[in-house]
Formats: C-alpha cells, structure tokens, sequence
C-alpha cells in the first residue's frame, strides 16, 4: 500500500483530521479510556460487596448506592436551606416595608439568618481557606527560597531551621496557631472569622516547606553556563533574578508548590476536625458526633468530595505550570 | 595592527582541591595585537578553557595577570564577550530575545528602541539566522544554537572576542560552513579573536597566529606558531597548499610528539572523573 492512486475524499478528510489531532491514535485513546473505566468499575463493586459485609453499630458500611442517595439529599438539603434564608431575609424586608409605612421615622433592622451551613457550604468554605492558606505560604516560600537558593551562606544558616520544622505535623501546631490568634488577632468587626485565621496559618505554616525547599534546590542548581552569561553582561542583581533565576527555577519551584498544595489540603480537612472549625473537616467530625443512619454515608460523601477536589487542584496547579513552563517537552505528570 | 590590545603576563592559577592546591597554569605569557585571531591548542584538560575564563574574568589568576588596552581586567565584562563550549542560550528565550537580552545591556542607553532593534535583527542576518529568529534554543539544530551564541556575542561589540570550541560539537560540514561565516566575519569586523580548538585544520585555516600549550598540571605556552597565509583563504585551494601543510603538520608535531600524552589512559580517566565530581559538588 505505498502507491496511493485514489484518495477517497472521506479518507483525505479523515487524513487531514488525524493530522489535525497531532498523530490521535484511536487504539491508544481507546485504551486510555477503557481501562481507567474499567478500573472504576471493579472498584465500584469490590466496594459495593465489601461494604454488605461489614456491620457498625451505625448500619451497615456505606456502598456506592448510599452515597449516590446521601449526595442528593445533601444537595436538596442545600437547596432548601437556600429557599428558607431567601424566605427569612424576604420576610424580614416585608415586614420592615410595612413599619415604614406607617412610621416614617423607623430605622429598619435586618437580622442575619441563623440556619447552619450546608455541606455545599461547607465545602466552599475549605477551598477558600486552603487556597488563601497556600497562596501565603507561596508568597513567603518562594522569594525566601529565591534568597536561600542565591546565597550558600544564606542556605547553611537557615538548613537546620527548615528541617526542624519541615515534619511538624498540623496537629502540633494548631493548638499554638489558636492561641496566638486568639490573643493576637483582636478586633470589634474582624474582616475574617478567628476560625477561618487559625485554619489559614495551620495550612500556611505546613505548605511551606516543599515550595521553600524546592525553590531553594532550583535556583542553587542553576546551570554554571548560564549564570557566566549572567555574569559576562554584567546583569543587575534584580535582572539576574528576573531574567535567569526565577525561568530555571521554575519547573522545580511547580514542583514544589504542588506538593504544597497536597499537603495544604489535607493539613486542613484535619485542622478542620480538631479544631472544630468551619469546613468539610467539622462536616465529618458533626456527622460522626451526630451518628444517624444517614451519618456514615455522608461521611462518605465529604471522604469522596475531599478526593476529587484534592485531584481537581492538583490537574489545576499542573495545567498552571504547562502554561508557565518553557520547557513543553518535559514530562509533566 | 601591531599595537598591543590584550595582554596576558605570568599568569598562573592554583585550584584548591582536597589534595591541596592544584596549579592548573603557570607563567602563561601573551600578546595579543588589535584585530589579531589567536587559536589556543592543547590537549583535553591542559587548561584551555581555564586560560579563556581568566581573560574572561570567570576566574582570577593567583599569579600575574590580564591587561587589557593597558588596563587589569578582574572581572568579567561585556567587552569580552564569550561564546561557551556549549552555546548556553537561555531555553526560555527565543533566538531574538537572546540576543536582545545582551545588546539592551550594552546599548540600552545610547541606542533608540529602533536601533536596538535593528542591529539584533542585523546580527542575527550575519550568522545566517534571518529566518529562524523567533525560535527557541529547543526549537533549532546544534549549529543554529551556535550560530546564535556567536550573534549574542558579536553584538556586544564585544573589542575582544573569546571562543571556547564554538564548534567543537557540529558536524563536519556545519563546522565548515560555520568557519567560513567566522572568517568573514572577523575580516568584516576586525574584531580581536581568541578561540579553543581541537582541531588543527580549523586553527591553521582561522588563525594569524597559533598558540599551543604544553599538557599540565603547571601548563603553559609551549610554541606559538605564525600562520602567515593570505587573506582571503579557501580551505579547498589550501589543501594542496605546501605551506599550508607544513604549517599543519608543524602542529601536528607539537601536539603528538613533544606534547604526548603520557599519562596511561586509566589514570587520565580517573583523573576527569575526579574533575567531574568537583565541578558538580561546586
Ligand atoms: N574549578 C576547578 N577546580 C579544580 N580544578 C579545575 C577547575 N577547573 C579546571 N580544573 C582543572 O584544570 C585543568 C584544566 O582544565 P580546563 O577546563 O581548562 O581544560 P581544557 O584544556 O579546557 O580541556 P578541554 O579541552 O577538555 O575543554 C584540568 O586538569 C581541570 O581538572
Ligand atoms: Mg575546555
């Protein structure tokens, strides 16, 4: 089949698709789905057989079915929580509309609504406080770790430091964290919930340490050519850095930040759960405290959410340091 | 063209190993005139490259040192411009933005944003890579990441240029066609060359003179060696050329009769290997 006479016009549309996607192998993609579906599958019913076989003192241990049911109540349980506050601040308006009609001079006062978070909320509540506490942590780890890697007096002094602290697990520090803040952070009309500041040093304090260090490695490791170039121009300090150092140390510094991220977000999940503050960690530790029927499926639930979620940041930071990177070719996974 | 532009008097350099010092040149003496293409030749790991960074100032002498236009040169500038062994192109940047990373440098203050932009365009033209300049390093063959080290170095302006086997990794008809541009160059230019080799065709064919350098530890100038052949020069009418050949074979002598290597391979091995690990644990 070298001598290609005829080229069916369906065939060249096909050719010039195939090119398009850049040597799509349809083999290769087949496998590529089939066989983490089927992995999917057989996980679903070792789980959903498993599960029959094992009795707690709650009901049997949730399988798949229970969570599928658990996530939908846990979503109408949102949405009704949402209709009710919505009806709350309405009622509230309506009723605030009526006494200023007959009284012109009344101020009117509006209450804030009591009900208690949903598990949506909740939620919502763990991503922005991991994603603040990381985004601290980055924004001290890696000019620190650009200073440390430039400096080999610098590194010496502050090694021992990092690798004292570097295993500290959250739980030891989160008693300090609570009351320092406590103490520290005092103020009549606090931006921020106390809660919500304790959770943001605990996970700043542990996702520091991968992007400081990996940084550090980076920018220590600069290729020697490279910096005699530097060197040869004559770049300025702040040149150097922003033109050499920072564009190599950059796949080590994602690397680093990935890892942070990871860590981030289960330091947090745990700190939640200690120290009872707001997020899908209190969800867990109330749902265990509660101990209904329904208490382990939802259990289930968060453990899956917390999962996904944990992925879905990962897949972000990689795409992230796809677009940063210069070095497309390098396998990134 | 006599007048003396670079100058290299008594110099030496010691390298702290855990062995003690280890002196890698001694009394190395040299005069460079204005305009004057120099070749350094020597054996692998005689100190080439150790003599080219002190020039450079990537290394300082222990002993003696480098006079440049009468002045002591102690640290590295872009008035010595340096092509490295292997290109070093920063892999982030494209071919163009290389290039402009040095010439906003050394004319960010006295040239316009047009002529900044021109004469990158312009250097870029004279090693043939008019058509390749929005690449990056990862994007072009070995010889264009040369071809554009060499560019970035010209357009320092640099009054000496410092060469350390710019092609010593190309193959044999990119290496040609890359000398020939060289040679063009410079005579275009007349800039001061100093350039490594290995390759004794390419330092009779480049140079006006030839110094080649006795093996260490402790290596120094061994013979320096005048190529007093026409300009221009065409490498094929040169290889029936008797003088050409004599001059050849003269090197030839010195490197593979009275510099021999001596050393038994298995102590050389060991020797560049202990080399290695230094540079990396540095
Ligand atoms: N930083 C250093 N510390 C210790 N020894 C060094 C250092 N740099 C070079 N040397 C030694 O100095 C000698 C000369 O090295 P140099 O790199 O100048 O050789 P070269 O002639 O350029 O070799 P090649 O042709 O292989 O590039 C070698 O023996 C090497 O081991
Ligand atoms: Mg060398």
């Amino acid at each position: 089949m070298t001598a290609q006479t005829f080229t069916h016009p369906w065939r060249k549309l096909k050719l010039t698709l195939s090119h398009r996607l850049a040597d799509f192998n349809p083999t290769q993609w087949l496998i590529s789905m089939l066989l983490p579906a089927t992995g999917i599958v057989i996980f679903l019913m070792l789980w959903h057989v498993g599960a029959g076989q094992i009795n707690t003192s709650l009901g049997t241990f949730p399988g798949p079915l229970d969570v599928v049911e658990q996530s939908q109540s846990l979503w109408e349980g949102h949405q009704a929580e949402r209709e009710s506050e919505r009806a709350f601040y309405q009622r509230q308006e309506d009723r605030n509309a009526a006494r200023m009609a007959d009284d012109p001079g009344y101020t009117p006062t509006i209450h804030s609504y009591p009900g208690k978070a949903t598990f949506i909320d909740q939620t919502v509540t763990s991503l922005v406080t991991v994603l603040a506490g990381f985004l601290v942590a980055s924004v001290i780890a890696i000019p620190c770790g650009i200073l440390i890697g430039l400096s080999r007096s610098t590194y010496l002094a502050v090694n021992p430091i990092i690798q004292i602290f570097k295993p500290v697990s959250p739980l030891a520090w989160l008693p300090l964290v609570t009351m320092v803040v406590s103490a520290v952070y005092v103020s009549d009309d606090p931006m921020f919930e106390k809660s919500f500041i304790t959770s943001l040093f605990t996970v700043t304090l542990c996702s520091l340490w991968p992007t400081l260090i990996n940084t550090a490695v980076g920018v220590a490791n600069i290729d020697r050519d490279l910096l005699n170039v530097s060197k040869v121009l004559r770049l300025p300090t702040f040149t150097h850095i922003r033109k050499i150092v920072i564009p190599s140390a950059i796949p080590m510094m994602f690397t680093g930040l990935r890892v942070s991220l990871g860590i981030a977000w289960m330091v947090l999940i745990a700190a939640e759960m200690l120290a009872q503050n707001p997020g899908l960690g209190k969800f867990v530790w109330d749902e265990f405290q509660n101990g209904s029927s329904n208490s382990l499926g939802r259990i289930m639930v968060a453990v899956l959410a917390i999962g996904l979620i944990g992925y879905a940041l990962d897949r972000i930071m990689l795409m992230l340091q796809q677009a940063v990177s210069w070095d497309k070719t390098s396998e990134q996974r | 063209m006599t007048q003396t532009h670079l100058e290299l008097s008594g110099v030496g350099i010691d390298f702290p190993t855990p062995k003690g010092p280890f002196t890698a040149l001694n009394n190395v003496n040299l005069k460079v005139h204005d305009g004057e293409f120099v070749s350094l030749i020597g054996h692998s790991g005689c100190g080439k490259s150790t003599v080219l960074n002190i020039v450079a100032g990537l290394h300082q002498a222990t002993r003696g040192g480098v006079l440049l236009n009468g002045r002591e040169v102690n640290e590295p500038g872009p008035e010595r411009a340096v092509v490295f062994q292997n290109h070093s192109l920063l892999p982030w940047l494209s071919a163009w933005e290389n290039v402009e990373l040095a010439v906003k440098r050394v004319f960010g203050k006295t040239k316009s944003r047009t002529e900044i932009k021109e004469w990158i365009a312009h250097n870029l033209e004279l090693v043939h890579m008019g058509h390749a300049m929005h690449k990056r390093p990862g994007e072009i063959s070995g010889g264009m990441k040369q071809r554009v080290g060499i560019a970035r170095a010209l357009a320092m302006q640099p009054s000496v240029l410092l060469l350390d086997e710019p092609f010593g990794a190309l193959d044999a008809l990119t290496r040609a066609h890359l000398q020939d541009s060289l040679m063009e160059i410079q005579a275009q230019l007349g800039t001061t060359v100093i350039m490594i080799t290995h390759d004794v065709d390419e330092a009779v064919l480049l140079s006006d003179r030839i110094v080649m350098m006795t093996n260490g530890p402790s290596a120094t100038v061994g013979q320096i060696l005048e190529v007093d052949l026409e300009r221009p020069r065409n490498r094929l009418a040169l290889a029936d050329n008797a003088h050409y050949n004599h001059l050849r074979s003269e090197v030839l002598t010195f490197l593979y009769e009275k510099q021999r290597k001596i050393e038994p391979f298995s102590a050389r091995t060991t020797a560049s290997a202990q080399a290695k690990k230094k540079t990396e644990v540095a």
